[in-house]
C-alpha cells in the first residue's frame, strides 16, 4: 500500500459530513468536505479554533469513525470500517501531537521503539537499530537514554517526530506540532518534519495556527465553520 | 509465536512501576501488609487446630472409646469404667485402658500465679500416649502427689525447668494439695489450657476429689494381631450400650479436627481475618494501579492512536499487577516467618510455615492483584485517542 502512485490520491475525502451529540443536541461540525491529497504532498490546514480542523484530522487518522460520506485512506474506505480495520489503518500513520505525549517511564530510545513495536514485524535488535538511527537523524544521538523529563520542549517534540516517522509511515498527521514551542525550536521541528518526510516520501497533513511555518506547504487549505474554502481538489504540487 | 511477541515486547508495566519508586513502595508495602495479615491468620488457625488435637494425635492405641456426650478432647464428659471391662470380652481386644482428664488451676511454682492446667491421669504401668519422654518417667508418678510438667507450657517456667533438669524436684500447690514436680516432657500449650500435667490415675483422683475411679474420660483399646480394626470398632459400637462411642484412632483424630473446624468459631474467625486481609490487599493494589492508569491516560491514548489495541494496554496493567504480586510476596514470607517465630516464643503455640501455605498465599496474592488489576482496567476505556488529539 505504501507504493501508491501519484495518480491515485493517498487521502481521498468526498462529501464528508460529521455530527457530534445525539438527538436534539446533535450538531453538525463538518459540512460536505471534499479533499484529495496525493502521495508526497505536504498540505497545511489552517483555520480558527472550533472550525473543525482537528475533527477532520481525527477522522483521517481513524481515531473517530466516519459517519457519512467517503473517506478513503491508502485505498481503504474508513466509512463504516470495523474497529479492527480502524486499528490497522492507524498503523499506517505517523502521529505528531500538539503535546509531545511521550511515555515518561520510557527513555527516548524506548519511546521511539514503541513506534516500531506496534508493527510486530521486527526483532528487538532491529528495532533498537532503527530507533537509534532515527534519533540520530533528528539530532538526538547523544540523548538516547534520557527520560523525557530531562529533555527540553524542542527535544521532546523531536523524539515524538522520530517515534512517528520511525516506521516509515505513508501518511504523517500533525496537530499543531509547534504550538508548545518557541519560534526557533518550532522552525527546527517543522524543517525536520519536512526533510524526513521528503526522504521517506511520506504525505503530510498538518493542522496549524502558526503562520511562520506555512512556507513548507505545497498547498494550504483553509477551514471555516466546518467547511473547506480555497480548496482546489486538483493537486498541482505533487 | 507468542514467545516471540513477548521477547520483543518492551516490558512497559515493569518500566512504569520502576520509574515511580514511591508508588512501587506503596504498592509493595500494601501487598506485604495484606500477605502478612493472611499468613498470621492462617498460622493461628493451623496452630489452633494442632494444639487442640495434639494429645489426641499422640494416643497410642487402635481404638478410642468416648462418652457419646463427648464433643472434643476438652469436653470429653465421662462414661462408666465398666464399659471398658465389657469391651475386654470382645474377641480381638487385647487391652482397654482408662484415661482421666480434667482441668484445674495451679500455682506456677516460679511466679506463684494461678494458671489453668490440663491434668491427664492413667495407669503408669500401661502408657497410653506415644510420648517416649513421658513413658520413661512414669515410674516417678507412682509416688503420691507427683506430676510431670509440660515444659512448653505458656508462662514463665525457666527456673522450674532448669532446676528439674539438674535433678531437683519442686513443690507447688493445687487447691489444698501440695504436689511435687518430678519430671518434664514437651508437647505445647493449647488455647484452652496454659499447659498440661501428666500423672497416675491415683494422683489424678487425689487432685479431683469429686471424680470417681469408676467414671473415666477416655478409653484406649489395643487389639490382638490379626483382627480387623473396623470390624472390632463396629462390633464395639453394636455390643456396648449407647452411652459410649468407639472410634478407630484415625477416625478419632478426624473427629477432633472436625469439631474444631465446624463447631468452634476458630475456622470462621480466622477465615474472616484472611478475607479481610485479601480485601485490604485488593483495595490498596487497586488504588495504586488505578492512580497509575490515570496518570498515564494521555500516554495510553497515544499508544491507541499509534495502533495499539486495548488488549495491549490491559496486558500492561495485568503485567504490573503480577509483578507487584510476586515482589510484594517475597518480603512478606520472610517477615511472616520471623513473626511466626516471635509469636511462637511469646505464646508457646506451634506456629510453623509449611510449603503448602506459602504456595496458597502466593496464589491468593496473585488472585488479589489480578482482581485489583481487572477493576483498574475499567478506566482504560476512557483513554480515548480522539479526545487528546
Amino acid at each position: 500500500m505504501q507504493n501508491s502512485t501519484n495518480q491515485k490520491p493517498v487521502i481521498s475525502i468526498h462529501y464528508l459530513n460529521h455530527y457530534f451529540g445525539q438527538g436534539q443536541l446533535r450538531k453538525q461540525v463538518l459540512f460536505d468536505i471534499n479533499l484529495e491529497i496525493a502521495a508526497g504532498e505536504i498540505v497545511i490546514m489552517t483555520g480558527p479554533s472550533g472550525s473543525g480542523k482537528t475533527t477532520l484530522l481525527t477522522l483521517v487518522s481513524g481515531l473517530r469513525s466516519t459517519q457519512s460520506g467517503s473517506m478513503r485512506i491508502l485505498g481503504q474506505e474508513l466509512c463504516g470500517a470495523t474497529n479492527e480495520q480502524l486499528i490497522q489503518a492507524r498503523r499506517h500513520n505517523g502521529y505528531i501531537f500538539q503535546a509531545h505525549n511521550l511515555h515518561r517511564s520510557l527513555t527516548a530510545l524506548q519511546n521511539v521503539q514503541m513506534g516500531l513495536e506496534v508493527q510486530s514485524k521486527f526483532s528487538r535488535p532491529e528495532m533498537e537499530e532503527c530507533a537509534t538511527a532515527m534519533l540520530e537523524q533528528v539530532g538526538l544521538g547523544n540523548r538516547l537514554n534520557y527520560y523525557p523529563e530531562n529533555l527540553s520542549g524542542g527535544q521532546k517534540q523531536r523524539v515524538a517526530i522520530a517515534r512517528a516517522l520511525v516506521s516509515h509511515p505513508a501518511i504523517v498527521l500533525a496537530d499543531e506540532p509547534t504550538a508548545a514551542l518557541d519560534s526557533k525550536s518550532g522552525r527546527d521541528v517543522v524543517n525536520l518534519m519536512q526533510k524526513l518526510a521528503k526522504e521517506q516520501k511520506s504525505t503530510i497533513l498538518l493542522v496549524t495556527h502558526d503562520n511562520r511555518i506555512l512556507d513548507i506547504a505545497d498547498r494550504i487549505v483553509h477551514m471555516e465553520d466546518g467547511k473547506l474554502v480555497n480548496n482546489s481538489t486538483m493537486s498541482m504540487a505533487a | 509465536m507468542i514467545f516471540k511477541v513477548l521477547k520483543n515486547r518492551t516490558p512497559l508495566g515493569w518500566l512504569q512501576l520502576k520509574h515511580d519508586k514511591m508508588r512501587l513502595l506503596t504498592a509493595l508495602s500494601g501487598i506485604a501488609f495484606a500477605d502478612i495479615l493472611i499468613f498470621m491468620q492462617l498460622g493461628f488457625k493451623d496452630a489452633l487446630y494442632t494444639t487442640n488435637t495434639q494429645y489426641p494425635r499422640q494416643i497410642q492405641g487402635d481404638i478410642v472409646v468416648l462418652s457419646s456426650q463427648a464433643t472434643n478432647f476438652n469436653k470429653l464428659s465421662t462414661f462408666p469404667r465398666r464399659r471398658l471391662y465389657q469391651a475386654m470380652d470382645i474377641p480381638g481386644v487385647k487391652s482397654a485402658e482408662a484415661v482421666y482428664l480434667g482441668s484445674l488451676d495451679w500455682r506456677n511454682p516460679q511466679t506463684r500465679k494461678k494458671t489453668s492446667m490440663m491434668v491427664i491421669g492413667f495407669d503408669p504401668d500401661r502408657p497410653v500416649f506415644d510420648l517416649p519422654e513421658v513413658n520413661r518417667q512414669l515410674d516417678k508418678v507412682k509416688i503420691p502427689n507427683t506430676v510431670l510438667l509440660d515444659q512448653a507450657s505458656r508462662g514463665e517456667y525457666q527456673e522450674v525447668i532448669s532446676q528439674i533438669q539438674q535433678g531437683k524436684t519442686l513443690t507447688t500447690e493445687i487447691d489444698r494439695n501440695t504436689v511435687t514436680i518430678t519430671g518434664l516432657f514437651q508437647v505445647g500449650a493449647s488455647f484452652q489450657d496454659d499447659g498440661a500435667l501428666i500423672t497416675s490415675a491415683q494422683n489424678f483422683l487425689q487432685l479431683f476429689p469429686r471424680r470417681q475411679v469408676g467414671t473415666v474420660s477416655l478409653g484406649v483399646i489395643n487389639l490382638k494381631d490379626g483382627y480387623n480394626l473396623e470390624d472390632v470398632r463396629t462390633y464395639l459400637n453394636a455390643y456396648l450400650p449407647q452411652d459410649i462411642r468407639a472410634f478407630t484412632y484415625q477416625e478419632y483424630v478426624e473427629f477432633e479436627l472436625n469439631y474444631i473446624q465446624t463447631s468452634s468459631a476458630i475456622g470462621f474467625i480466622f477465615g474472616l481475618g484472611t478475607a479481610v486481609g485479601l480485601i485490604v490487599g485488593i483495595v490498596i493494589v487497586y488504588q495504586v494501579l488505578s492512580t497509575d492508569v490515570n496518570d498515564h491516560m494521555a500516554e495510553y491514548a497515544t499508544f491507541k492512536a499509534m495502533g495499539y489495541r486495548n488488549f495491549y494496554l490491559l496486558g500492561v496493567v495485568f503485567e504490573e499487577a503480577i509483578i507487584l504480586a510476586f515482589i510484594g510476596f517475597v518480603p512478606s514470607v520472610a517477615i511472616a516467618s520471623g513473626l511466626y517465630r516471635l509469636t511462637a516464643i511469646a505464646t508457646a503455640l506451634p506456629l510453623v510455615m509449611p510449603v503448602s501455605r506459602v504456595i496458597l498465599v502466593l496464589i491468593l496474592t496473585i488472585m488479589m492483584c489480578t482482581v485489583s488489576g481487572a477493576i483498574a482496567t475499567r478506566k482504560l476505556h476512557s483513554a480515548d485517542p480522539a479526545d487528546i488529539f
